[in-house]
C-alpha cells in the first residue's frame, strides 16, 4: 500500500540551523493497516505526514503509494490518493464558507474542477445522510458558515470531508491535540468508527500514549529522525504505558521524555 | 444647481468605476489579494479600447480587447507571486510599473483623444438622444447587472467556489487536490479583466484615454468597498454584496463631487481618499474615545481643506440626524423583536 525507502530531510541544510528531521526512514503498510505514531518534539512525526502528503520534497529515497511514485508530485495531485486532518482545526475546512459549501468541495477532491456547479441537489441528501453519522446536529445546519463551528465539530466534519471521497491514505496529524478531553475523546471514536467502517488503512501521530496503544494495529517510536520500535498485532496489544516510556528512556540516554506525553 | 448637475455626473462616474471596484473586491476580499495591478491595468483597459476606437473599430467591440488586455496584465501579477514567489504587494508595483511604459507605447503618447471619434455613448446618443451623463449611467446600470451575474454565476460553479476557498484556506484548498497558485492566477485575471472593462468605459465616457488615469485606482477601490459595505451591511446573498460594491463606489463619487463643490482643491481629492480609506480601517481597531477624537479630527481637516466651517458643519449635523434616526428606528424594531421572542417563550 505505501512503500516508504530511506527518506530523507534536512531543513536549512548549510546554515547555522540546519535541522535534521528525518534520518532514512523505511516504513511500509499494508492495506487496512492502522499504525500510531509515538514520539517526544522534533522526532520528525509530523514530518513525515507532510513528505507523504508533499508539503516539503524528499532530499533522497522515495514514497510510493497504491503502486504510483509520487516521490515528486505536487501537493495537490497527491491529494487524489490522501485524506488529511491537521493539527490546528483552522486549516483543514474553510470558515467563511457554508458546510454544504466545503462538502461539496472535498466530494470532488482529485477531480477536475469545471464550470459546473459547485454544489448539486442530489449531493446535499449524501450530505445530510454522512452528517447523521456524526451525530453532532450538523446535517440541520447545511448553510452554516463553518466558521461558526467549535473546534471538535470542525475537525470532525474535517475528517467527514477527508473521507468522503475513499482515500488510499488517511493521515491524520494530532487531529485531537488541540481539543479539550472531552472532545478529543467523541472526535477519536468518529475516526475509528470512519476508519472501520471504509476499512482505511491510516497513518495518526498523536502525543497520548494511551491513545496510541489502544487504537491501530501497529504502533512506532520515532526519535531524532528515525524509527527506533515497530510494533504491531498481539505484542502491542500488550504493550503498557510504562513499556513505551521505559523505551524511550533507553534509546533517548536517559533524557525524558516530554510533559505532555508524561500527563497522558 | 450646479450642485445637483454635479452629483447627477457623480453617479454615473459611480457605475462606471462600480465595474472597477468589483474587480478589486474579487482580488481584495475573495482572493485576499492586495492586487496593485489596477492602477496600470485600469488605464490599460482605457488605453487599448481608446486606440482601437480611432483606429475605426465599433467602440463596442473595442471592450473585449481591452477585457483581454487586462487579463493578461492580472495573469502577469499572479505568475511574478506564484511562480517566482515574489511578495504579492512588490508583484503588482512590478506590474504597474511595467504597464505605464506599454500604455504610453500602445498609444504612441501619453494620451488619446477620443474628440469627433464614435463612443459607446455618442452612438446611443445617435439612437435615443438622451443626455449624455443618463446614457453613460444606463450603460453603466446595464454593464454592472450583467458583470453581477456573471459573477455570480462564475463563483457558484466547482472553479469558483476553489477559489473563493483558497482566499479563506490556502491549506485546505490544496489538501482537498486544488492547485492554489492556478486559483490565484484565475482570480487575478477576472479581476483585473473587470478593471480594464471600467476604464475601456470611463475613457469613452470622458472622451480621451490618459496614461494617468489609473493612478490611485486601488485606493478608490478600496474606499468604495468600505463605503459600501458599511453602508449597506454585510449581509444577504453574494449578488447583494456585489451590488453594494458598486452602491459604494456611487456614493463615493458623490461625497467627492460634494467636496468639489463646496470648494476643496481637485488636487487634493487623493489625499482625502487616503484619508477616508485609513479613517475606514482605524475604526474597528481603535477604542470608542479615540474613536471620537478621530471623527473630530476628520471634520477639522475637511473645515480647513474647503475652507467652508459653515457647510461642512451643516453636512455633519445632517448626517448626525440621519444616523440618530437610523437607531431610533433599529431600536424600535429591535424592541419589537424581542417582545415577539417572549411571547414566543
Amino acid at each position: 500500500m505505501l512503500k516508504i525507502s530511506d527518506v530523507t530531510k534536512t531543513f536549512n541544510a548549510g546554515t547555522i540551523n540546519e535541522k535534521k528531521a528525518l534520518n532514512g526512514i523505511d516504513l511500509h503498510l499494508k492495506p487496512g493497516d492502522f499504525v500510531t505514531i509515538i514520539g517526544g518534539n522534533g522526532a520528525g512525526k509530523s514530518t513525515i505526514l507532510n513528505m507523504i502528503a508533499g508539503v516539503y520534497s524528499c532530499d533522497t529515497g522515495s514514497i510510493v503509494l497504491a503502486n504510483e511514485d509520487i516521490t515528486k508530485e505536487p501537493e495537490h495531485k497527491r491529494a487524489k490518493l490522501l485524506g488529511r486532518v491537521f493539527q490546528d482545526p483552522m486549516r483543514g475546512t474553510a470558515g467563511a464558507m457554508e458546510i454544504q459549501e466545503n462538502l461539496a468541495m472535498a466530494y470532488r477532491r482529485g477531480k477536475r474542477r469545471g464550470l459546473g456547479w459547485g454544489i448539486t441537489k442530489e449531493e446535499k441528501e449524501i450530505y445530510v445522510e454522512k452528517l447523521k453519522m456524526l451525530d453532532l446536529g450538523l446535517e440541520t445546519r447545511m448553510t452554516s458558515k463553518v466558521g461558526l463551528l467549535s473546534g471538535g465539530q470542525r475537525q470532525a466534519l474535517t475528517l467527514l470531508m477527508a473521507t468522503l471521497q475513499k482515500p488510499q491514505l488517511l493521515l491524520l496529524d494530532e487531529h485531537t491535540a488541540a481539543l479539550d478531553p472531552k472532545t478529543a475523546h467523541k472526535v477519536l471514536s468518529i475516526t475509528e468508527q470512519i476508519i472501520n467502517e471504509q476499512n482505511l488503512t491510516a497513518l495518526m501521530v498523536t502525543h497520548n500514549m494511551k491513545d496510541a496503544i489502544r487504537l491501530g494495529n501497529r504502533l512506532i517510536m520515532m526519535h531524532e529522525g528515525r524509527i527506533i520500535y515497530d510494533v504491531e498485532g498481539e505484542e502491542k496489544k500488550k504493550l503498557k504505558v510504562e513499556d513505551l516510556l521505559k523505551k524511550f528512556e533507553a534509546t533517548s540516554n536517559g533524557e525524558f521524555a516530554n510533559d505532555r506525553m508524561l500527563l497522558a | 444647481m450646479s450642485m445637483l448637475l454635479a452629483i447627477e455626473g457623480a453617479i454615473s462616474q459611480g457605475v462606471l468605476w462600480g465595474l472597477m471596484t468589483l474587480g478589486v473586491y474579487i482580488t481584495f476580499r475573495i482572493l485576499n489579494f492586495a492586487d496593485m495591478t489596477v492602477d496600470g491595468s485600469f488605464a490599460l483597459g482605457g488605453a487599448v479600447s481608446a486606440v482601437l476606437v480611432v483606429k475605426g473599430m465599433n467602440p463596442w467591440l473595442s471592450l473585449l480587447p481591452a477585457i483581454v488586455a487586462g487579463m493578461l496584465a492580472g495573469g502577469v501579477t499572479g505568475i511574478l507571486h506564484t511562480k517566482i514567489k515574489i511578495p504579492e504587494i512588490l508583484a503588482g508595483i512590478l506590474t504597474m510599473i511595467a504597464l505605464y511604459s506599454i500604455n504610453i507605447r500602445i498609444m504612441g503618447q501619453a494620451n488619446t483623444s477620443l474628440l469627433g471619434e464614435d463612443t459607446v455613448i455618442s452612438l446611443l446618443n445617435s439612437i435615443v438622444g438622451a443626455s449624455s451623463n443618463v446614457l453613460a449611467l444606463s450603460v453603466g446600470v446595464v454593464a454592472s447587472i450583467v458583470a453581477i451575474v456573471a459573477l455570480y454565476w462564475f463563483f457558484g460553479t466547482e472553479v469558483g467556489s476553489a477559489l473563493r476557498a483558497t482566499g479563506n484556506n490556502e491549506y485546505m484548498v490544496r489538501a482537498l487536490g486544488t492547485n492554489t497558485d492556478t486559483m490565484k492566477i484565475i482570480g487575478l485575471m477576472v479581476g483585473n479583466g473587470l478593471v480594464a472593462l471600467s476604464g475601456a468605459f470611463v475613457a469613452q465616457s470622458q472622451g480621451y484615454a490618459d496614461v494617468g488615469m489609473g493612478q490611485g485606482t486601488i485606493v478608490i477601490g478600496l474606499a468604495s468597498i468600505i463605503i459600501g459595505e458599511v453602508v449597506f451591511g454585510n449581509r444577504f446573498n453574494f449578488a447583494y454584496k456585489l451590488a453594494a460594491v458598486v452602491g459604494g463606489s456611487i456614493i463615493y463619487r458623490i461625497i467627492i463631487a460634494v467636496v468639489l463643490q463646496i470648494g476643496m482643491k481637485s488636487t487634493d481629492l487623493k489625499l482625502l481618499t487616503a484619508i477616508i480609506v485609513a479613517f475606514a480601517l482605524a475604526m474597528p481597531v481603535v477604542s470608542k474615545q479615540i474613536r471620537y477624537t478621530l471623527c473630530v479630527l476628520f471634520i477639522g481637516l475637511m473645515m480647513l481643506m474647503t475652507k467652508q466651517i459653515i457647510l461642512i458643519l451643516f453636512i455633519v449635523a445632517i448626517i448626525l440626524l440621519i444616523a440618530l434616526l437610523v437607531n431610533m428606528i433599529k431600536k424600535a424594531m429591535s424592541s419589537k423583536s424581542s417582545e415577539q421572542e417572549v411571547k414566543g417563550v
